[in-house]
């Protein structure tokens, strides 16, 4: 009964994004379409930070790693959607592994350290590799190359559609994790890594394969959102694409499936509407980021769980 | 039958345990005592793995485990009930125990056999164990430890800050657990608790054993134990 009430929930807002695709006006369907695919990666730094407890500020290199695994294939190579999306989400999960065996024989603000170093040199990789990567302008991706398995992702329903199926996907993944006995042993480390070491899990292999599943999740966004929106842009292994889903995921309930999602949607609505409003649109979105971490501490699906579900994962 | 054979463990640069030797049995409860910083605590974390020893061996029935990592001791037979509880306090009653099973593939029957020792906390299987009261919370580390079906059991101050029911109620744990032929090392600060459960106590000074009585000897003459304690 449990278990249905949570399938019912989270089957209820993919059918509710399934039908606004008919309903939405042309510029709210390419935000929504923006806003799903953002929150995939949201939900991949969540496995790690939410339901792991580690702290990362480098996450823009995975979701980077993504996209340009996809791009520069197709740019380069002339290799397909298909497997030029594969290419993507390898570099990522690949990327991921290397970084979690060095950074994470670190822990706490180190690894937090660690992480970000290695981002900023992600970073500044793509940056001195202008010549392939052509730096800050970044890689356009030509229309009549975004084509995967007979669709056309640069119409707009097809975009989105395609856009809900990744999020759907990585959606109940999450979901069916979070309830398996790995996903608890997640959460014991969360709770108390020493403990959990000495109940006989070996700490450091969950923790390496939370790092990879979540950097290759946030690939698979990075790759989908450069195939679906035809572009991929050095700004989006800076800094501020870390904190990015950090703010998602701590606004949305940090260690639930559904808050990145209400945090991305919240967060991405609050900018997009305010800075029609105001120049200081940033002053604004900052006050109501203030509110609501004074008044819903743990989240928007945090306090949810709190108040009336306890049982949401 | 665990032995620690004159190891030497401690903090980075600083030794604590300097050439500690002893035994625990099965079937007997040794209780480890001594002063604040005489090295009891660090004595349970050296078997356990979470120090690395600098010299000596840790044997559990003539295996040396003194230099495995801490995750593959509890999968040895190890169960260890650390001083303040440190449950998962955002999974539930059920999760907790399951964590616990989980790690030695344990077969539903020692769940059913350790909620059959704790049946409070069989009420409570959906409660999260943050919300539990502190006797609960003391239950449930002692129930998630025997989920991992320990040969040996290593409790570091079981009954601190407990009601006196609930430190009958973990004392007669221990107990039935000792009547099955679990080895039991015990930490406790409480001399009538030692009175009522050692089968041998151990007084270490220093790091190391400064002396040894068995239950016979500490129940002869109970000012032994102030006397080397001086208390």
């Amino acid at each position: 009964m449990r278990g249905g009430r949570l399938i019912g929930l989270h089957l209820g807002l993919v059918a509710v994004l399934f039908a606004l695709n008919f309903v939405l006006p042309a510029y709210s369907h390419g935000t929504v379409a923006r806003v799903m695919v953002l929150a995939t990666y949201a939900m991949g730094y969540n496995i790690l930070f939410g339901y792991t407890g580690l702290l990362s500020l480098g996450h823009a290199m995975f979701f980077a790693a993504g996209m340009y695994g996809l791009a520069m294939p197709m740019t380069h190579l002339g290799l397909g959607a298909g497997p030029a999306l594969l290419t993507g989400i390898g570099s990522a999960a690949v990327l991921s592994l290397g970084v979690g065996l060095l950074a994470l024989r670190t822990r706490g603000v180190a690894f937090m350290i660690v992480t970000l170093m290695f981002s900023q040199a992600a970073w500044l990789t793509i940056l001195l590799a202008g010549r392939w990567t052509r730096g800050d302008e970044g890689v356009v991706i030509p229309q009549a190359d975004r084509m995967l398995l007979g669709l056309d992702l640069s119409d707009p329903s097809t975009r989105y559609l395609a856009a809900l199926a990744l999020f759907s996907a990585v959606l109940f993944g999450t979901l069916w994790l979070v309830r398996q006995p790995i996903g608890r042993v997640l959460v014991a480390i969360r709770e108390n890594e020493d403990r959990a070491e000495l109940l006989g899990y070996d700490t450091f292999r969950h923790k390496l394969g939370a790092v990879v599943l979540s950097g290759t999740v946030s690939g698979a966004a990075g790759a989908a959102y450069g195939l679906f929106f035809g572009y991929a842009g050095a700004s989006f292994a800076e800094t501020h694409y870390s904190i990015f889903p950090l703010l998602w995921v701590l606004l949305g309930g940090a260690g639930t499936v559904i808050g990145p999602f209400l945090g991305t949607l919240f967060m991405f609505y609050l900018i997009d509407l305010t800075s029609g409003l105001t120049p200081a649109y940033m002053l604004v979105a900052g006050v109501a980021l203030v509110l609501l971490t004074l008044f819903a501490p743990q989240g928007l699906a945090g306090e949810i769980r709190r108040r009336w579900w306890r049982g949401l994962p | 039958m665990l032995e620690l054979k004159n190891i030497a463990a401690g903090y980075g640069p600083v030794r604590v345990l300097h050439g500690l030797s002893l035994t625990v049995r099965p079937g007997e409860i040794t209780c480890l005592l001594g002063r604040n910083g005489a090295g009891k605590t660090t004595a349970m974390k050296a078997i356990m793995g979470l120090l690395p020893l600098a010299s000596g061996q840790v044997l559990l029935d003539g295996e040396d485990i003194g230099r495995l990592p801490a995750h593959e001791v509890p999968r040895r037979g190890i169960g260890y009930i650390p001083q303040g509880r440190r449950l998962f306090s955002d999974l539930t009653v059920a999760q907790n125990l399951e964590i616990g099973m989980r790690c030695r593939h344990s077969p539903p029957e020692v769940r059913d056999r350790v909620l059959e020792m704790f049946p409070r906390l069989a009420d409570r299987m959906g409660q999260r164990a943050g919300t539990l009261s502190g006797g609960e919370q003391q239950m449930l580390a002692t129930a998630r430890a025997l989920c991992v079906d320990p040969r040996v059991l290593l409790l570091d101050e079981p009954t601190e800050g407990l009601q006196p029911s609930m430190i009958a109620l973990i004392r007669d744990t221990v107990l039935r657990l000792r009547d099955e032929g679990v080895a039991i090392l015990l930490v406790e600060q409480r001399l009538d608790a030692v009175l009522a459960t050692a089968d041998r106590a151990v007084i270490l000074e220093n790091g190391a054993v400064r002396a040894e009585a068995d239950a016979a000897e500490l129940r002869a003459e109970p000012d032994l134990l102030r006397r080397h304690l001086g208390v």
